[in-house]
């Protein structure tokens, strides 16, 4: 049985490689599709005439960008498009099933993830005004106008955007889109087991009308990663902490690592703890706990036996199901090595007083499963004796959080690194504290999920002040 | 503790370097290629193979000509190679050397007798830390490049015209080999240096924009002298040419044809280097050597008809190329398999049997034009076991 080719995109012309890969099903057991491989010195040999897309998307205004991502948005959810070079053709069903497939994900969250990814697209006017602060986008059309009575002009930093993805969340691609229509064109590198949701992105939005050749697409090793995140303008990469580490500090990198997102519960509302489970569940579990915006990390003040226990046995109802059940909430991992690499190192790090609370509730069954040739997690609730514990501040690929009782006066200095904070509490001078805390990226107030997001607020950096700098200018008559 | 022991001492080898199933004869070239000499049959290469083996055996074993170290090594062994080493396939009788040696003995222990006290010249490979390996050589970098240098088109490389190196020059065989074969085809070179060590001290400490910024500095170099002198030909390394292509135009600076060694090159990699940096227009031609061997030249003419699939043939006899079986390394892999490559040089300056370079490649069969094995798409020994895990997150 033949499956589909993913071919390079050279600035939106396909070309097929002689170094050819077979990602397989989970399993190991069927292919699934063949990918064209791109050598670093070929990205880099493109790079040169990246300036070509640019130009491409310069010929059309903002708005229109926007009008063709909204077309997009139901082109993505609901058409049957092309896949690959070789006239294969892909239907939803077809994508739910082949992206299953190759990631472990179950059908449902895949379908979730796909509203998202058409919430972002039919909602690209809205993310453009928060991510501008209500520019008029004619303004990037022209170069210059006026934005509240003030003159302004915008220049481009970069002919494109790169983007290093990764395989664990069809979700992230959300992160890109919104670049097509502030006229940047992106050059791509899935991750391995995740060819499809760029590719049927960029499909969905040729098909609705925006040039080929704004769209780069490279499946290669991590000499071309390198190669992109190197000679790119600006680019967005998604990787561990050790990556994260090396490009911290270059205004170019845009780097989205591990989130080590939290929920604290203030000392005001802690009585109140058991109106918050639901919301802990599901910021520890939405989306099989695999993005960056799950919790990993729970700090109470007291009753954090209590409240432990109360979040396991909610998450004991999250078990392996076969792919497309629609009540599967967890999802497999796409290497199998991966499980048990991460099971291990959960069990070597109870130790010292902290305890697994999960396991005590399943009564004996082990954290590491395996169904349907897939090796799974099961959610994982860890108490933890204080905040320099090893297991307090982890982020692993599955439902996993710790949970830390802590004075409240302790909490922010010990956050870290936090990508989304959801603080229960209104104590002002608590709420003032978390404001002031440079080391949250996105602050929620009161009862939120961590892995709700509002669209018109950015999301791990400023899309739009990334790839544009404000210029000064005036214009003056000449007589 | 030097690994004198006598390795499977009689037994038969399982395969050879030129053992050739009739299914696996040569194939005529689907386009003409040149020949300096008339074509040999593999059995008439099998026969010059072993006439040289057990000349070069008998010039390296006896107490007039031979060297310290393999005359010790004799005496160590318990058994005399002039006896028992006839053709090829006994060479498995020896241990593999071990390029240890070429750092850990002086190397005045491997001269031989026999060059009659000339001065020699010491190359040297590795040597990213530490002291680096060396061989010591006369006239052999002269004879392996003229043999390549016969093989060149006239066409690509035309008689008479200019090069140049871009590449490791310092204490390597290379700086002079390539200047010698500029000469000996009637032109003279122009050397851009690359100090591949301080490349690869760069790339272990992570500084890769430091590497950028060293590559540019060669490149600039090379851009200028191909800029404002006449040259036709070019030796460098494929990474360094497809840099060079970000720059310019190979072919439009009247570049017409380049000798390319130094890594491994996927299929792919190549296509791109022929027909995008040096726009079909240039010939390229792969090879692949070191410092022990030589250089193993390939057939430049058929890349495409072989879908930029490479595949080397040592310049035997003077080296052999086989390839192994990695767990069993007396087994010679069958023909389309990948195992690892071994190495043999034999020459009156340097005896070296069984090195087990760090690659592997596939074995492929004799061709018209190198009438004995060749090993295809080589790459780095244990790829497929080291790669790197792609999207783990």
């Amino acid at each position: 049985m033949s499956v589909p080719h993913i071919p390079i995109l050279r600035r939106g012309i396909p070309y097929e490689s002689l170094d050819v890969q077979t990602v397989s099903n989970v399993a190991g057991t069927a292919p699934a599709c063949e990918v064209s491989f791109a050598c670093a010195d070929m990205i880099k040999h493109d790079l040169l005439h990246i300036g070509e897309a640019r130009d491409a998307l310069q010929k059309f205004r903002c708005e229109d960008l926007v009008r063709i991502c909204k077309v997009a948005a139901d082109l993505f959810l609901t058409d049957t498009l092309p896949v690959g070079s070789r006239g294969d053709l892909q239907s939803p069903e077809d994508y739910v099933r082949q992206l299953a497939m190759t990631s472990g994900l179950p059908h449902s969250l895949i379908r979730m993830n796909m509203k998202r990814l058409h919430g972002v697209l039919v909602q690209t006017d809205v993310i453009l005004k928060g991510l501008t602060r209500g520019l008029d986008l004619s303004v990037l059309d022209k170069g210059y106008g006026d934005q509240n009575g003030s003159p302004v002009s915008f220049a481009a930093v970069t002919d494109c955007l790169g983007v290093v993805l990764p395989s664990n969340s069809p979700a992230v691609n959300a992160l890109w889109v919104p670049s097509i229509a502030l006229k940047i064109p992106v050059l791509l590198k899935p991750g391995r087991e995740e060819p499809w949701t760029p590719m049927r992105l960029i499909e969905a939005l040729k098909k609705a009308g925006a040039p080929p050749e704004a769209f780069s697409f490279y499946p290669t090793q991590h000499d071309g990663s390198g190669a992109i995140i190197r000679r790119t303008g600006r680019v967005m990469l998604f990787g561990g902490d050790d990556t994260v580490k090396e490009y911290e500090h270059d205004p170019r990198v845009e780097v989205h690592g591990t989130g080590y997102s939290k929920i604290l519960i203030g000392e005001d509302e802690i009585e109140n703890w058991p109106k918050y489970i639901d919301t802990i569940v599901e910021s520890v579990s939405a989306n099989s706990g695999r993005s960056c915006i799950n919790v990993s990390v729970i700090v109470v003040p007291k009753y954090g036996d209590e409240i432990a226990k109360a979040v396991a046995e909610k998450l004991l109802a999250i078990e392996p199901l076969a792919q497309d059940d629609p009540n599967a909430k967890l999802s497999g991992f796409a290497n199998p090595k991966f499980a048990s690499m991460i099971d291990g190192a959960i069990e070597s790090g109870l130790k010292d007083g902290a305890w697994d609370v999960s396991e005590s509730l399943r009564q004996g069954r082990k954290r590491f499963q395996s169904r349907d040739g897939m090796n799974y997690l099961l959610p994982t609730i860890v108490r933890v004796p204080g905040w320099q514990h090893p297991l307090a501040i982890r982020e692993f690929l599955f439902p996993f959080a710790s949970v830390i009782e802590s004075p409240q006066a302790d909490m922010v200095p010990h956050l870290g690194k936090s990508l989304v904070v959801t603080a229960i509490t209104r104590d002002l001078g608590f709420i003032n504290q978390l404001f002031a805390c440079p080391t949250i990226d996105r602050l929620n107030i009161g009862n939120v999920p961590t892995n709700h997001l509002k669209w018109d607020q950015p999301h791990e950096g400023n899309l739009f002040e990334f790839l544009y700098a404000r210029r000064s200018f005036q214009i003056e008559q000449i007589a | 503790m030097l690994g004198f022991g006598r390795k499977n001492p009689g037994a038969a080898a399982v395969g050879g370097a030129v053992s050739v199933p009739a299914s696996a004869q040569p194939q005529p070239p689907k386009n003409a290629v040149s020949t300096a000499n008339p074509p040999l049959t593999p059995a008439a290469a099998n026969e010059q193979l072993d006439a040289h083996l057990r000349e070069i055996i008998e010039w390296h074993f006896s107490p007039e000509t031979g060297c310290p170290f393999w005359l010790d090594w004799k005496a160590k062994a318990g058994w005399d190679p002039r006896q028992e080493i006839k053709t090829h396939h006994d060479l498995v009788k020896f241990d593999h050397f071990q390029d240890e040696w070429l750092r850990d003995e002086k190397n005045e222990r491997f001269v031989p007798k026999g060059m009659g006290g000339r001065p020699f010249n010491v190359f040297e490979t590795g040597g990213t830390t530490g002291l680096p390996k060396q061989r010591v050589g006369w006239d052999d970098y002269k004879h392996d490049y003229e043999q390549f240098g016969d093989n060149l088109s006239d066409e690509f490389f035309p008689r008479g015209s200019n090069w140049i190196m871009v590449g490791p020059t310092g204490p390597r065989r290379l700086r002079l080999a390539v200047e010698h074969l500029a000469n000996y085809r009637g032109g003279s070179c122009y050397h851009v240096d690359l100090d591949p060590r301080w490349v690869k001290r760069l790339i272990s400490r992570k500084q890769y924009d430091e590497v950028e910024r060293y590559q540019a500095h060669v490149i600039s170099q090379a851009v200028e002298i191909i800029k404002h002198r006449d040259i036709a030909c070019i030796f460098t390394t494929p990474k360094l040419l497809a840099s060079l292509g970000e720059r310019i135009s190979v072919p439009s600076q009247g570049l017409k044809g380049c000798f390319c060694g130094g890594t491994s090159m996927t299929p792919e990699y190549v296509r791109f280097l022929q027909v995008e940096v040096l726009e079909n227009k240039a010939q390229f031609v792969p090879t692949y050597g070191n410092t022990l061997m030589g250089l193993a030249m390939s057939v430049p003419e058929e890349l495409a008809q072989n879908n930029y699939s490479v595949t080397y043939w040592a310049p035997q006899p003077r080296a052999i190329l086989r390839i192994v079986d990695p767990d069993k390394t007396e087994k010679t892999m069958d023909y389309g398999q990948y195992g690892r490559v071994e190495l043999t040089t034999l020459t009156k300056e340097f005896f070296m049997p069984r090195f087990l370079e760090r690659d592997e490649a596939i074995r492929r069969p004799p061709h018209a034009k190198f009438p004995w094995d060749g090993v295809g798409d080589v790459r780095p020994f244990g790829f497929l076991e080291n790669k790197i895990i792609e999207g783990v997150y």
